[in-house]
């Protein structure tokens, strides 16, 4: 049964954690931002449009709990070059919404705005952010991070930080 | 360390038109061909608006009425089928006054319509009519088409587009490359690929010949791709060391390859090609031992998929396809897909998750490549040394049984092979 969103600790709460998750990709601190995941956390960025089935069409990320794993182990290989030297990122996250609660589910949405300082130049990538947020025993955990870039129909630079 | 390149003065390139001998050399090439705006400009002209270039595939209009958006160089291109059944490649131009006459990726149409004055098109380019037609008395109608690509033709469902009215045949022009595409087709159990999964679109501050060379340059491997190596269990890096006997090949017109093969028959696992095993794809296994026989199927799957660079625009890379659009001087675009088996589903559903990790703007492997392009593009815009060395491998580069030349899996013959065609293209008128 869905329950009332417009509690204003809980936003308070997913706010705090959606700033916190940006915080740690614009560090690039890679563990501690695996370590939001769910065990079952699906990351995805979808290409050409809001996201048609990732299962049957190509997605720029559509990365599995071991994928995410394999993702982060490849950076600290420190020979991942696409990201060595790292993008010097910042973003702003804004618009953020919870859209339903159920239980200890919540799904929740933002806007949010990357400037990217890289060996290429600077970039700036903007999307639309939709979690589905879960209650572990340390806090909420991502079960999914889905990027819906405003762009993505064009082709895009690489993009191999943390988006 | 500076390679020995041979001193020979050459005046600057916008004073006067490239003298192509004085900027290729068997072993070396000019930093100018990556860097010079006239150099792009003749290369539309000579190659990407004369030879054969891969526009689309059959399957991504299955039906009369598809149609999609693809390209030749810069141009765009719609690719239709139209109620015949016959494949069309078509300017995105109203013949009017230039207004692009199609705004979709895909869909189906059996006319497009000018938004500008109301002018109307059949799929096939022809003009049906325009709004208030009195005042076109006398005008032939049949002229004011949309532009069509001068010869359209298809391989095996691949079809390929000139803007030149004469020239070679397209299966002149695909030569041994040819080859290649009936080894992929072969690895379908019904002989068909199909391209249904959608494309990425990877864009990079590169000029388009950083990309062609890199597809078959077996040099890089072990070290622009050691990070997923080390992380992953790849059966790549090995193929792509000095101890492969995989080779190296250019075959001509062009097209180049890394031939794998060797090394899967010396392991003599079928799919090992794909790093997996046959017990995993029960299905795929089945249906081609009933196509092609027991014995048959075994030697296509360990033989496994091509990868082959046909010029200028068409990677066949294992599992993906890849098309290299330039649009300017430095910046070209990859757009890529997993390749799709017909009668293979779960083969494809592997393909797909493995094409998804892999390429596109955060893959695995292609983002690191994208860099590589990035960075030799800025690269040579610096003056000294002004050539760019490709003689690797040249002392042991010898001719296989067809009479194209091989090197080893790491060597730099298909660079070579590439950069000569390519100075013969842009020699010519």
């Amino acid at each position: 049964m869905q329950q009332e969103v417009n509690d204003r600790g809980l936003l308070e709460e997913v706010t705090q954690f959606i700033y916190r998750e940006a915080r740690l990709q614009d560090d690039h601190a890679y563990d501690e931002w695996e370590a939001l995941w769910s065990d079952d956390g699906i990351y995805w960025i979808p290409a050409n449009g809001e996201g048609t089935d990732p299962e049957n069409e190509m997605s720029i990320v559509y990365d599995n709990r071991s994928r995410i794993a394999l993702r982060i182990r490849q950076f600290h290989t420190g020979k991942r070059f696409s990201q060595t030297p790292r993008s010097r990122l910042r973003r702003i996250v804004s618009n953020i919404e919870i859209l339903e609660r159920d239980g200890d589910q919540i799904r929740a949405t933002s806007n949010a705005m990357v400037f990217e300082s890289s060996v290429r130049g600077d970039t700036v990538w903007a999307s639309r952010n939709e979690y589905r947020l879960r209650r572990g025993e340390g806090g909420l955990l991502m079960a999914l991070k889905k990027v819906v870039l405003v762009n993505n129909e064009t082709a895009l630079y690489s993009m191999a930080f943390l988006i | 360390m500076n390679h020995a390149a041979p001193v020979i003065p050459i005046a600057p390139i916008a004073a006067r038109a490239p003298i192509w001998d004085q900027l290729v050399r068997p072993e070396h090439v000019h930093g100018s061909l990556y860097t010079d705006p006239a150099i792009f400009q003749e290369e539309l002209r000579k190659i990407w608006y004369r030879t054969w270039v891969y526009v689309g595939h059959e399957s991504e209009v299955p039906k009369a009425n598809d149609f999609v958006m693809k390209s030749i160089g810069p141009e765009p291109i719609i690719m239709t089928r139209d109620r015949e059944n016959k494949i069309n490649l078509l300017h995105n131009r109203c013949p009017h006054r230039g207004n692009r006459v199609c705004m979709s990726e895909k869909g189906s149409a059996r006319s497009f319509t000018c938004p500008y004055h109301g002018w109307t098109f059949a799929n096939d380019g022809q003009l049906k009519g325009y709004p208030f037609p009195s005042g076109y008395e006398g005008a032939d109608r049949s002229e004011l088409g949309l532009g069509r690509v001068a010869r359209v033709a298809s391989y095996k469902g691949f079809v390929f587009g000139s803007f030149a009215d004469e020239g070679p045949t397209l299966l002149e022009h695909l030569g041994a490359a040819k080859d290649s595409i009936d080894l992929l087709c072969l690895n379908s159990p019904e002989g068909e690929v199909e391209i249904t999964a959608g494309f990425l679109k990877h864009k990079v501050k590169s000029n388009w010949k950083f990309l062609v060379e890199n597809e078959t340059d077996g040099y890089h491997p072990s070290f622009v791709h050691a990070s997923i190596f080390e992380v992953a269990q790849s059966g790549i890096g090995s193929l792509y060391s000095s101890d492969s006997t995989a080779v190296s090949r250019y075959m001509g017109n062009g097209h180049s390859e890394n031939d794998l093969r060797p090394e899967f028959r010396k392991r003599d696992i079928p799919m090992s090609w794909f790093n997996t095993t046959a017990e995993r794809l029960p299905a795929y296994v089945a249906s081609m031992n009933t196509t092609y026989g027991i014995d048959k199927a075994r030697e296509i799957m360990i033989d496994g998929t091509p990868h082959t660079m046909i010029f200028p625009n068409l990677f066949i890379a294992e599992i993906q396809l890849f098309v290299i659009q330039p649009l300017a001087l430095n910046e070209t675009v990859q757009h890529v897909t997993a390749l799709q088996f017909k009668g293979a589903p779960d083969l494809n559903r592997r393909m797909r998750q493995q094409t998804m990790g892999s390429v596109g703007p955060a893959g695995f492997l292609l983002a690191d490549d994208a860099e590589m392009y990035e960075r030799t593009q800025l690269g040579v815009q610096a003056s000294n040394p002004e050539w760019l060395f490709l003689g690797r491998g040249i002392h042991r580069e010898r001719t296989d049984e067809n009479g194209h030349l091989i090197g080893d899996a790491t060597d730099e013959t298909p660079s070579r092979g590439i950069w000569r065609h390519y100075r013969s293209m842009m020699e010519a008128a």
